[in-house]
């Protein structure tokens, strides 16, 4: 369904390949890979549809009337300037399109705040400019910051052109590492200013606010690697802390647990020494680290 | 102008012996004219508008292509949040203050605005809010960075432009309320006799409208922002929560503003697009009390939905529940003023005079801003939105194609009867046509960005974002550079050309009372009230 009408759009703007393998020419919102996800998409595309079927018909009918009455073809006017039945109707009908649309909107949005029954809980905390995930009572805690090589490629300048590097932007040192199908509850706050973490494809984005928890949930149904970006502006750059989420399978997550719970203590330890080396131009990692050492 | 100057100077001598225009510097410093008040608005606003154009192709430069090329991210983010201040506070609000300057008084039969020195002092206050503005881009630590809504902590951690601009914002804010209270005296006070509120031309009830939202919301903006002030300099932690504050409180306090801002810069631009498309439909405007009834419907909701701008900071299910209803309830007022419009077209007998054609495609590019506001609209789809050029580009077609072309389209519907000088018709048409074709072409692919899952506010990008990106700044230079044209077009206007008729619009309409008078109208206009029946 959502793939036919994928195409359906790119027709519609008359443009050129649907949905390459670039995602280049990217039309349309992605489905992504958990049930909140899919019922996001599927409102998208309900009201989309909604609108554009209400587009069919005002749009129609201004073109008709600019078509059919025109002062240059002899047009003439007539002279009423009301009808209470058509106010009425045109009042009433859109108020039931919009019942419509919120009875499933209101069904989506009390599955996405049933925090419930969670499996596993990760603490992320935003700072400038790189995200800090604590596996709660896993003993597991690491920095998340942009990959070298995109890191490296970024700088104004640099002379490298960002088509020849993989995933420019988007590939982190140590990415987000969560078994598949189990509901992973996801505590969000901030160090230093507002941050927001957003991966598309697990279909939610909540704000990281320095003093406050936030929560929210995902359950990935299909293993792979996700990426997504910060989405709320948090300073100079913002534009530069990316989010990787691999979905393991739940022998391979635990394994990878087990490594991670093996370098103990070293973890954080390392992972704090790497970022100041890898935190571009402002110097701002460090008193990072210092709030994090703080902060625990 | 000297020709508009002499036929105004003696139409003045006829209606009142010594009271011409000053000569010279003083006739603006000194200005209590609404007319020569209004002009100076709407010139303000024309160099604000390129100025904020300029800095919006400086962001379009850098995003021709990925990685960074021009601009270090610092200044990208000055130039967002700059761009988007000067556009709002400097370009669209003032242009419909300048309107309102001109237009009210002669379309209600009053010889000028019910306070003409405070007139005088508002629109100053405006010049000295813009140059502390922009001065603000010069001093150490460089210009505000935050982003046009200064989300508190972000916000704090600007230098010395921070006092600068909360104190541009307080007098842009004073200036705003002045010229609020001046439009409702007037109006309520000033109409001519027989002109009931319910006769009054729609601009002028939407103005009315607006003026009311202004007074209602920006003290609460000012003092938002006065607490960033004291919480930055004072040692408060209104927004620290380390201090007992919340950062949240703001976004609350500065939506509460900042929702009804939204149909301050819009109220004025449907006023406008009421006024030209029943004159060249030939026909009456459909619905007129089921218009004023809708613009004051969208007013009053416009203060009970200000949260779903902030879906995202984490909101108890209730409130996103009542947030979204009442978002989408603006659906039904807006609609019918959509439909009453196309009622208004339908078995009419239109032409298409520069005035409509911006009107006409107002309607249509307006129309589908309203269609991404109300998939905005629909909290969970938010989630998957928020913050990215989905968000862009719907803000940008209500404010582009939609206010900016509702004013446009005023200003070449009534720059005639302020000039007395017919405009360029046939390069005003190659304007509209350039404009309409490259400002969609600059915001609509903004869309597919922001569904892909580009960010906003963003300085750089990867690289599957880069096609529509390339074609995005394409249309901004060709809009920006067409913009020009319409410079062009209205100094040539005050210049010279053909002489306009008193009606100046050959269609049996338009009806109100500012066709009656000449073209130019003189200086001092209704000095005795017409009747009106």
């Amino acid at each position: 369904m959502s793939k036919s009408m994928k195409y359906a759009a790119a027709v519609l703007a008359g443009c050129v390949p649907a949905a390459s393998a670039f995602a280049a020419w990217e039309l349309n919102m992605p489905v992504g890979i958990t049930e909140l996800s899919r019922e996001i998409h599927g409102l998208h595309m309900l009201i989309f549809w909604i609108c554009v079927l209400i587009a069919v018909v005002v749009f129609g009918m201004m073109i008709y009337s600019i078509v059919k009455f025109r002062h240059s073809k002899g047009a003439v006017p007539a002279n009423f300037d009301h009808s209470t039945k058509a106010e009425i109707i045109w009042t009433i009908i859109p108020i039931a399109i919009l019942v419509g649309m919120a009875v499933p909107a209101a069904e989506t949005l009390i599955k996405i705040e049933d925090m419930r029954d969670s499996e596993l809980t990760i603490k992320v905390t935003g700072y400038q400019w790189k995200w800090h995930y604590d596996y709660l009572d896993k003993n597991v805690s690491f920095f998340s910051t942009l990959a070298e090589e995109s890191n490296r490629a970024r700088q104004k300048g640099s002379g490298i052109d960002p088509s020849t590097v993989q995933n420019y932007l988007l590939d982190v040192d140590n990415p987000l590492v969560v078994p598949v199908n189990k509901k992973v509850r996801v505590l969000l706050t901030a160090g230093d200013v507002i941050h927001a973490w957003w991966v598309p494809a697990l279909g939610m984005k909540r704000d990281a606010i320095p003093g406050i928890v936030n929560e929210m949930w995902f359950r990935a149904e299909e293993t792979g690697v996700y990426r997504g970006q910060c989405a709320e502006l948090c300073g100079y750059d913002h534009g530069f802390m990316p989010i990787v989420v691999e979905v393991r399978t739940e022998e391979e997550f635990e394994a990878w647990l087990q490594s991670k719970q093996a370098d103990g203590a070293e973890t954080a330890t390392a992972a704090n020494s790497t970022d100041t080396s890898k935190t571009p131009v402002n110097g701002a990692a460090s008193d990072a680290t210092a709030i994090v050492a703080k902060a625990e | 102008m000297s020709t508009a100057h002499t036929h105004a100077h003696a139409a003045g001598h006829e209606a009142h012996d010594h009271h011409g225009p000053e000569k010279g510097w003083r006739r603006w410093l000194f200005a209590t004219n609404h007319k020569d008040i209004g002009t100076m608005y709407l010139l303000f606003s024309l160099v604000m508008f390129f100025l904020g154009g300029a800095m919006a192709l400086v962001i379009r430069a850098e995003l021709f292509q990925p990685g960074l090329q021009l601009v270090d991210p610092g200044f990208f983010n000055t130039m967002t949040t700059v761009h988007a201040l000067i556009m709002v506070f400097g370009a669209v609000m003032p242009a419909t203050v300048g309107l309102a300057n001109w237009m009210i008084p002669i379309q209600i039969g009053a010889p000028d605005m019910a306070l003409p020195r405070m007139n005088n002092f508002s629109f100053w206050l405006l010049v000295a809010a813009f140059t502390l503005l922009i001065s603000s881009l010069f001093v150490s630590g460089g210009g505000p960075a935050a982003g046009w809504t200064l989300y508190p902590p972000l916000v704090l951690q600007t230098g010395n432009a921070l006092p600068l601009a909360i104190f541009a914002i307080h007098l842009a804010g004073a200036s705003s309320i002045m010229g609020a209270i001046n439009i409702i005296v007037t109006i309520l006070n000033m109409r001519a006799p027989g002109m009931s509120l319910l006769k009054m031309p729609v601009f002028c009830w939407t103005w009315l409208i607006t003026a009311y939202l202004l007074i209602a919301v920006m003290p609460v903006f000012a003092g938002a922002v006065t607490m960033l002030l004291t919480d930055r300099f004072f040692g408060t932690t209104f927004f620290e929560a380390a201090g007992g504050g919340d950062p949240v409180m703001y976004q609350h306090i500065f939506w509460f503003f900042g929702h009804p801002e939204v149909y301050i810069m819009i109220l004025p631009a449907f006023g406008i697009i009421s006024e030209i498309i029943p004159t060249f439909s030939r026909k009456p405007l459909f619905g007129y009390d089921a218009m004023v009834y809708a613009t004051a419907a969208i007013a009053f909701l416009s203060f009970i939905v200000w949260a779903h701008h902030m879906f995202t900071v984490g909101m108890p299910l209730a409130g996103q529940l009542f947030f979204m209803m009442a978002t989408m309830l603006i659906a039904v007022p807006t609609g019918v003023k959509v439909f009453n419009w196309t009622a208004t077209m339908f078995k009419g007998s239109i032409s298409f005079e520069p005035p409509m054609l911006f009107a006409i495609a107002f309607l249509f590019l307006f129309t589908i801003g309203g269609f991404s506001g109300l998939m905005l609209g629909v909290a969970p789809a938010d989630f998957q939105y928020h913050d990215t050029y989905f968000v862009v580009a719907h803000f940008h077609y209500v404010l582009v194609p939609g206010a900016v072309f509702a004013i446009m389209g005023g200003v070449y519907y009534w720059l005639p009867k302020w000039t007395g000088h017919m405009y360029d018709m046939k390069l005003a048409k190659v304007h509209f046509w350039l404009s309409v074709i490259f400002v969609n072409v600059l915001f609509f692919p903004q869309h597919f960005l922001g569904l892909a899952g580009m960010p906003r506010r963003i300085p750089d990008y990867a690289t599957q974002f880069a096609d529509w990106n390339m074609v995005s700044s394409i249309g901004a230079f060709g809009f920006g550079l067409s913009q020009l044209l319409f410079v062009y077009i209205v100094f040539a206007a005050i210049r010279s050309g053909e002489r306009a008729s008193d009606k100046v619009w050959d269609t049996a309409r338009p009806q109100g009372l500012e066709w009656t008078l000449s073209s130019p109208p003189p200086y001092h206009s209704f000095e005795v009230a017409p009747e009106v029946k």
